[in-house]
């Protein structure tokens, strides 16, 4: 069992959800993930989605475009995520990375390459976000021979017969966007939300993640009584964003934030 | 004899290029588009109601002119403008923007978004949506926002809103993701018209189909005038909607050799020009498969060209497929020389071209003195020049 299907088990298993933080790989810094990753973990979150910078982020909000852009001012690249994790995993072998990105900089290493090097730092899942299962087959084989699930989104406007066919090329997760709309917009509706879980749960017993719009406690908990797991990302770039002279207060201020929502999700 | 050209397949491939590389919220909108395009491409009401504007609104058929003096000033093949330039709004853009924006109206859409470059496509998206009464938005890098500003002020007499787009490198490829951004959030009601033969299926083989006008015409009025096809066609590659829009009735036709030219900008060697499919490497970028300009690490890199419109680091799938089975050749022209062509045409037949078309002009005056003075060659004048006029003096050094 991989270790993305062992977490959710296990979390299911003792009635809690998953909280899964999304921060962007050498955003401010290159130096500043390692530590914010073990960081995370302390507080309590139960799996790292891990952002490949990319010049073109078509599918996010400006705050996680501006984390890129300070990522990539610092050279940050595909190969340097991945030697993160690399260091990560000496230290932590049980927490899930899954790496979130666009597909060119994967298609410029090549796709086994990047699979071959992916086994290598132990990368648990890789959400591409313009690879849909039209696009993904050659990929998706190339990481599930390597034990690596590939995860897939679904939207607002997602058919049940989409939702079928993630249930098939997925595994790990199924990452479910509750806004039309980009990264780090909007607010988010309930009863919409309610609803379309039910429809996606009709579909696939894939454990679902739900993310866009998660800002604070509240929000997660929220969420939390939806799906499987919460996703928050937009809300953490910003609290790097807003302490970019002091590096160590925006750490702290990410891990007040997770902490928050950890409490308020596990009180459900 | 070889099969007959039918590209892209059902899912938007042509070959390895193509595709449909957008995140999943994107997903049903597209379908829907195509559905809505495969539909009202067999509607003889829908093709009757486009043909009627060409002709009306759009002033077409535009003319195929016999460029006689600057073809015997050059020594060569018999030159032939086919003359975009004198559509309504000044470009080939308006063909395409015509039949997306009938097509919105049909989809029920009140709302049209767009990109733009040099402003051409913002023009014509915002022509289109006055004369349909929708509202309409165009998405603009704020560098080239500063640099046309005679067109963000058409787009703003037309009822447009123009939004400077202040991310990445703030030209074109940026605009075109702020677009896609919209139109994530704003799907249910609003129509993308994506101003170039790139973009997720079916964007490149529709706005190609639109654009085939020029060819179309272009065949008839050679045959028409000299009585036989000709044997070249040259014309500037961008995104390469004006160049595909020529090519593509020529596609089966092999004894018509078929070149586009790219931006040199700088020249190749240096590393600042707008040039994938000569200097690039196939990746993925706003949706599609094709050549890119991109590093190592696949983060697409900046593009220079004099020419706003060619500023530009993918181009259309269906142009890196024509390249690699060799169907047709693709070039170079730097800023210098495209300036050469543009002065040569205005001073040798007293027509002003676009900085795009330019190029193709230059590589005309290179290519013609190779071949015989019976041969033909057919350039698409994708623009005129008007809109240009401030970059030329500036590069110039005159104050106007």
């Amino acid at each position: 069992m991989s270790r993305l299907a062992a977490t959710f088990e296990a979390l299911a298993e003792s009635g809690r959800k998953a909280l899964i933080p999304f921060i962007t790989a050498g955003d401010p810094k290159p130096d500043f993930t390692l530590p914010m990753m073990h960081a995370m973990v302390e507080a309590g979150v139960d799996v790292i989605e891990l952002g490949i910078p990319f010049s073109d982020p078509m599918a996010d909000g400006p705050v996680i475009q501006r984390a890129s852009e300070r990522a990539l001012e610092h050279k940050m690249s595909l190969r340097r995520t991945l030697t993160i994790v690399s260091e990560f995993r000496r230290t932590n072998q049980h927490t899930p990375v899954v790496l979130m990105g666009y597909v060119n900089p994967i298609e410029a290493m090549g796709y086994e390459d990047f699979a071959n090097a992916a086994q290598r730092a132990d990368i648990d899942g890789v959400l591409t976000v313009d690879l849909p299962p039209e696009e993904a087959e050659e990929c998706s084989i190339l990481l599930k021979a390597r034990g690596i699930d590939p995860i897939f989104l679904l939207a607002p406007n997602s058919s049940d017969e989409r939702i079928k066919k993630m249930d098939t090329v997925g595994s790990g997760y199924l990452y479910y966007v509750s806004l039309k709309g980009v990264t780090g917009a909007g607010h988010l509706d309930v009863v919409d939300v309610e609803n379309k879980l039910n429809q996606i749960r009709g579909n696939t017993g894939l454990p679902v993640a739900i993310g866009f719009g998660v800002k604070d406690a509240q929000t997660a908990k929220t969420v939390a009584g939806l799906g499987d797991g919460v996703v928050v990302g937009s809300a953490l770039i910003s609290k790097i964003e807003a302490n970019l002279d002091d590096q160590e207060r925006a750490k702290q201020d990410i891990i007040e934030l997770l902490t928050s929502m950890r409490q308020a999700m596990d009180s459900v | 004899m070889t099969e007959k050209y039918n590209m892209p397949d059902e899912r938007g491939h042509f070959g390895p290029y193509g595709g449909m590389f957008v995140a999943e919220t994107l997903i049903p909108p597209i379908q829907e588009l195509n559905a809505a395009y495969q539909q009202y491409l067999q509607d003889p009401e829908f093709i009757a109601e486009l043909d009627a504007d060409l002709q009306h609104y759009v002033g077409r058929p535009s003319p195929l002119y016999h460029a006689e003096r600057w073809s015997r000033e050059l020594g060569g093949a018999q030159i032939y403008l086919k003359r975009e330039d004198l559509n309504h709004t000044g470009a080939h853009k308006i063909n395409n923007t015509i039949g997306q924006a009938l097509l919105a109206k049909r989809m029920g859409k009140t709302r049209i978004i767009a990109e733009t470059g040099a402003g051409q496509h913002g023009v014509a998206t915002a022509t289109v949506a006055a004369r349909l009464g929708l509202e309409c938005v165009v998405y603009m890098g704020a560098v080239d926002v500063a640099r046309q500003s005679l067109n963000v002020y058409r787009m703003k007499l037309l009822g447009a809103k123009v939004v400077a787009v202040e991310s990445g490198s703030k030209t074109l490829k940026d605009a075109l993701n702020e677009a896609l951004r919209d139109w994530v959030t704003n799907v249910d009601n609003t129509f993308y018209i994506i101003g170039t033969v790139a973009g997720p299926h079916p964007y490149p083989a529709m706005v190609r189909d639109f654009q085939t006008i020029i060819g179309r015409e272009a065949k008839q009025q050679c045959l028409a005038q000299v009585g036989r096809l000709p044997d070249a066609l040259v014309a500037c590659v961008g995104g390469g909607s004006n160049a595909i829009g020529l090519f593509y009735p020529f596609i089966d036709d092999h004894s018509v050799k078929i070149i586009g030219v790219e931006a040199a900008g700088d020249g190749v060697e240096t590393g600042r020009h707008s040039a994938p499919l000569c200097a690039g490497r196939p990746g993925v970028l706003h949706g599609n498969r094709t050549y890119l300009m991109e590093d190592d690490d696949g983060e697409i890199i900046e593009t220079h060209s004099i020419s706003a419109g060619l500023d530009y680091p993918g181009v259309g799938p269906e142009h890196a497929w024509l390249k690699d089975t060799g169907r047709a050749e693709y070039v170079n022209i730097t800023d210098t020389e495209a300036m050469a062509g543009f002065h040569a045409l205005t001073r040798m037949e007293g027509i002003i071209p676009a900085l795009e078309s330019s190029h193709a002009m230059a590589y005309t005056m290179k290519l013609a003195p190779t071949m015989s003075k019976d041969e033909i060659i057919i350039v698409c004048l994708s623009g005129r020049g008007d809109k240009d006029m401030q970059t030329i003096a500036q590069r110039e050094g005159i104050e106007l």
